[in-house]
């Protein structure tokens, strides 16, 4: 396709759209911005996290940007090929894709749309209109990790996750490589329950994991699930993405959450004033993209006060997770002594640390 | 007074095509209601739900593509249903039909072969006809029954491919993500429309329409299989083998649902991912149904769906409406047009007053 | 010990998991018994989920809840009614559509619900618990909708069987000539087991929001309705086989995670396998005998039917 035919194209099809945007005469047009999320919006977790997100955006930057999101749109290729095009002919200047499986779409769009930005969330593949960002998830798990090594009794930690995939299995060994640094027998058991969302699931990994002796529960899906089921059994628990200590007073212990909304306005602001650049942001601690929720009353002060240490650590940069010496399940060494993994092995992580029980792949 | 139902002596033909405008006019009402309450324009709710998506050849093109698996998928299923064979897992022979084509295309892909997409096809339909095969089995050898087997075999189906896409056809260059690599060009359909994402497979489901219709119609198995299913005890004077037919059945509708999963695929995918139909095999049951089980009116009807999708997706972008809402009123449309297919066989009386003509279907 | 505590957390997950299958399925099942296929089971447990949860939120009383669910799992399922049986409608088409409405409705509905915190209901309802074991005590504290699960197949197996209403009702699936022409009111019969499917339904749909996992959210009966409807197939239509269905669904799911925090060297793709693959064998097992599943198929099943006189 060359150029003049894509613009065109495009032309033919931003007509009809454009003509349909109500605009007041006069008045300095918005500047539109669209999200595309993953599943519905819920009441906890992921994809709820992007939307407080958004919203801090309409709440910090008013009448100057209107934005519009698209909800449960599917990981397949073709229906999310088409809502993020849609956006872009609807006149969005910037366009966030939050979910892994948005990538391949969203380059293809980003390629037809030269002028439009694109951010997707998570991916690996940019282009000079398509940046990527995402967070260090594992940071915040390394904290909770500290504190479940410190509370739990049996030393053993039951983890209830979605798949398989690195953002998981870095979340794992995180909150195990932490766990040893204070308590050297903490084992990890791990069941995949195939499913982002199933609460019933959820709920019944949890149940099984507590009955095989785990006294601390964390999940990497998104539901509340497994927080309800740990204060009902009475064990510790910690939630994801978003604070989950209504759905557990007693027994949630903290939660390791999400914050987009920052990362939001300071784009759309670079975005409206011409100085948007694509690049790759991976944020973590240190710039609140990922925060530790409000600790339980029910952790002591000196474990609060090593959290608080640590943390300090890991945002001054001289406390890194993932620095060897790691060995993996087989007991091979992954990490020498000294050194520590590279972003690119981080992000491709697919090897369980020793401790870990559970299958990969 | 109450409505009542009264048969006619043989179906109107009038109302074959009536009832579906009859149904229009009553979903355009009550969607309108809904949007009044919901504070929405329903005009503009209207525009941009029916007529906004095919304003443009991008619009049409994508409607071609959403309706392509959906009529492949539906016509199988239809036929199977005129013999009373309920293949509700086409969703699983899809899957199976994508993992066997983009097994082929990752492995021969990028050398040019003049052969890799047709063999990529052929393998399609050939494991979704594979994975149909294991119902057909259980259901003539152990009576096993198909509506049990095809849907927990879709399960089965969606693991399988969870499986590959973790684990050995992971692509080595993607950060362990749960997806093979990109196929190759060659590996990829052409395209109908430079500039769109209408794909050959548009023609291989338009094809099935005609095809379809004469195997019904004008085939002796097409009538083997109206018999078994409409007089199973003058199939069996006759001497027709249900067993056959189930096996007929069971392997055309799995081979086409594979040959929608490889499309999709090849079409506008372009790589395998743990997520490759969003419900196309379930929705064309319904598609199957609302098309009457007639090939002809199946085109109708998987373009509609088609459409209900597209102007989903335009209600929730242009009017902000959470997707509850949109699946609300798809909910409500598909009510208004298995409602109103009642006067076809039907005539809607008033009694007891005597003058009830022209009376309207009511739901 | 460790064993049996095990053994012990997994009979009671078993039960829990079991119970909406068996309860959706029984309703579904009555549905069919009178020759109406209702594919709509998903959408009408999203209903009884989402109306359950506002109900008790709203008026604090898990019972009131309950009721709320049960009702609008029949309302949903008299809209079915009244296109299937009235207007004669296409059952499976129709059952599919009301599964989209009732996806999207159950989520407009309870959309401003989502994320307020439940307690369970309460489950010490046996008195003179608190003296027995421990291993006792746990398997007794079950709440009581799963206590309800476990009678349900006996009343049904009697219902079905041993009485006047049963009868009329396989009559009526059976053929409905025959039955209207002995006088039987075909389609009053058939509205109320649809009703009857509909509230079990919400019934089901309104455990998982406030017992299983006491929340509202969308879309959270994930597939559930789905396994009961495949279940009363697995049943060949009879009330103790389908608690046996469900009993083994739930058992495999279970021992699957089971097994997987066990440690068991297997992909977790293969062992999610487990529970469709083991349904399928033993409905196999069962299915050999062509006899038996003549007898039970309602012949009238998924058929329209319009008085002539």
């Amino acid at each position: 396709m060359t150029t003049t035919r894509r613009s065109l194209l495009q032309a033919s099809l931003a007509l009809p759209a454009a003509a349909m945007l109500p605009r007041a005469a006069g008045a300095a047009a918005p500047f539109n911005v669209g999200f595309v999320y993953v599943a519905p919006i819920g009441d906890a977790g992921w994809t709820f996290q992007h939307e407080l997100g958004r919203k801090a955006l309409v709440a910090a930057l008013g009448d100057s940007v209107k934005t519009s999101f698209v909800e449960n749109v599917p990981e397949e290729g073709a229906d999310a090929e088409r809502v993020i095009r849609k956006l872009a002919t609807d006149g969005n200047g910037l366009i966030f894709t939050t979910s892994f499986g948005f990538m391949e779409p969203t380059l293809k769009v980003a390629k037809q749309f030269p002028k439009v930005k694109f951010e997707h969330c998570t991916g690996y593949k940019r282009a000079a209109n398509l940046a990527t960002y995402s967070a260090r998830f594992y940071e915040g798990r390394y904290l909770t990790g500290l504190i479940a090594g410190r509370m739990t009794k049996s030393n053993v930690i039951g983890y209830v996750a979605a798949f398989p995939i690195p953002e998981v299995v870095q979340g794992i060994n995180a909150v195990l490589l932490a766990a040893r640094t204070v308590n050297p027998n903490v084992t990890i058991k791990v069941v995949f329950v195939s499913s982002w969302f199933d609460p019933g699931k959820e709920r019944a990994a949890a149940d099984t994991l507590i009955s095989q002796g785990a006294d601390v529960v964390m999940h990497h899906t998104d539901s509340s699930a497994v927080v309800q089921g740990a204060e009902e059994k009475g064990v510790w628990s910690f939630g994801y993405d978003s604070d989950m200590l209504r759905f557990g007073p007693k027994t949630n212990l903290t939660s390791v959450t999400m914050h987009w909304g920052d990362y939001y306005i300071e784009r759309t602001k670079a975005a409206i004033a011409g100085t948007w650049k694509s690049g790759d942001v991976w944020g973590g601690l240190k710039t609140g993209m990922v925060k530790l929720g409000p600790l339980n009353a029910a952790v002591p002060d000196a474990v609060k006060a090593e959290v608080a240490a640590v943390q300090a650590k890991i945002e001054a940069g001289t406390l890194v997770p993932f620095a060897g010496p790691i060995k993996d399940q087989k007991g091979a060494m992954k990490v020498a002594a000294g050194k520590s993994l590279s972003d690119g092995e981080i992000l491709g992580m697919d090897w369980f640390a020793e401790g870990v029980q559970g299958k990969l792949g | 007074m109450r409505l009542s139902l009264e048969a006619r002596a043989k179906p109107a033909r009038i109302m074959v095509w009536a009832s579906p405008l009859i149904a229009a006019v009553g979903s355009i009402i009550g969607v309108s209601i809904l949007f009044a309450v919901l504070g929405r324009d329903p005009l503009a709710a209207l525009n941009i739900l029916f007529v906004a998506p095919l304003e443009t050849i991008d619009g049409l093109a994508e409607l071609g593509l959403k309706a392509t698996p959906l009529l492949l998928c539906a016509i199988g299923i239809a036929v199977g249903c005129r013999a009373e064979v309920w293949n509700i897992g086409a969703e699983g022979q899809f899957t199976i039909g994508a993992i066997c084509g983009g097994g082929v295309a990752l492995a021969f892909g990028g050398n040019d072969s003049w052969w890799l997409l047709p063999v990529m096809l052929l393998a399609g339909i050939a494991g979704g006809m594979a994975w149909a095969a294991i119902p057909a089995f259980l259901k003539t050898r152990f009576n096993a029954h198909e509506i049990l087997t095809t849907l927990m075999l879709t399960y089965v189906s969606i693991q399988l491919l969870g499986y590959l896409v973790h684990g050995p056809w992971k692509d080595p260059q993607g950060y362990s993500f749960p997806q093979t690599r990109q196929f190759e060009a060659d590996a990829l359909l052409p395209m109908l429309i430079e500039g769109t994402r209408l794909h050959i497979g548009v023609v291989f489901a338009l094809a099935s329409v005609p095809l379809g219709s004469i195997l019904l119609g004008r085939t002796m198995l097409g009538f083997q299989i109206r018999t078994v299913g409409a007089a199973p005890a003058a199939a069996r004077y006759a001497g027709f083998s249900r067993n056959r037919i189930v096996w007929v059945c069971l392997l055309l509708s799995g081979g086409m649902a594979g040959l929608a999963g490889i499309c999709e695929v090849a079409g506008p995918d372009g790589q395998l991912t743990p997520v490759i139909s969003p419900g196309y095999g379930f929705a064309a049951i319904i598609v199957a149904f609302l098309g009457r089980l007639n090939p002809i009116g199946i085109l109708f009807s998987s373009a509609l769906m088609a459409l209900l999708y597209l102007g989903g997706e335009g209600l929730q972008v242009s009017m902000q409406l959470p997707i509850a809402v949109t699946g609300t009123i798809q909910g409500m449309l598909l009510f208004f047009l298995l409602a109103a297919d009642v006067l076809i066989n039907y005539r809607v009386r008033l009694k007891p007053s005597r003058a009830a003509a022209g009376a309207t279907g009511h739901a | 010990m460790h064993e049996t505590e095990i053994l012990l957390a997994v009979v009671v997950a078993t039960l829990r998991a079991a119970t909406p299958l068996m309860i959706a399925g029984f309703g579904e099942l009555i549905a069919e018994r009178s020759g109406v296929l209702n594919l709509g089971v998903e959408g009408m447990m999203l209903m009884g989920a989402s109306v359950g949860f506002i109900g008790t939120v709203a008026t604090g009383s898990p019972i009131l809840g309950f009721v709320a669910a049960m009702l609008a799992g029949a309302a949903l399922a008299l809209v079915f009614g009244v296109l299937t049986l009235s207007l004669m409608a296409n059952q499976v088409a129709t059952g599919l559509a009301l599964t989209i409405f009732g996806v999207g409705f159950s989520a407009l509905v309870g959309v401003g619900w989502i994320g307020t915190p439940l307690q369970g209901i309460a489950t010490d309802i046996w008195p003179g618990l608190s003296k027995a074991s421990p291993m006792v005590q746990q398997l007794m504290l079950l709440d009581p909708v799963v206590w309800l699960a476990i009678l349900l197949p006996f009343i049904a197996q009697r219902f079905i069987y041993r009485t006047r209403a049963g009868l009329i009702l396989r009559a009526v699936g059976e053929s409905h000539d025959v039955a209207h022409a002995l006088g039987y009111s075909v389609l009053r019969i058939r509205y109320l087991a649809v009703l009857f499917g509909g509230a079990m339904s919400g019934l089901a749909g309104a455990y998982l929001s406030l017992a299983y996992t006491p929340m509202w959210s969308d879309n959270m009966v994930a597939g559930r309705g789905w396994i009961a409807l495949a279940l009363v197939v697995f049943s060949t239509w009879k009330p103790l086989w389908l608690a046996i269905g469900s009993l083994l669904f739930g058992f495999v799911t279970i021992a699957q995670f089971q097994a997987e925090a066990l440690g068991l060297d297997v992909s977790p793709h293969l062992l999610a396998m487990l529970p469709y693959l083991a349904t399928i064998v033993v409905l196999v097992l069962i299915s050999r005998d062509a006899t038996r599943l003549k007898l039970n198929a309602p012949a009238a099943l998924g058929r329209p039917f319009h008085a002539t006189a």
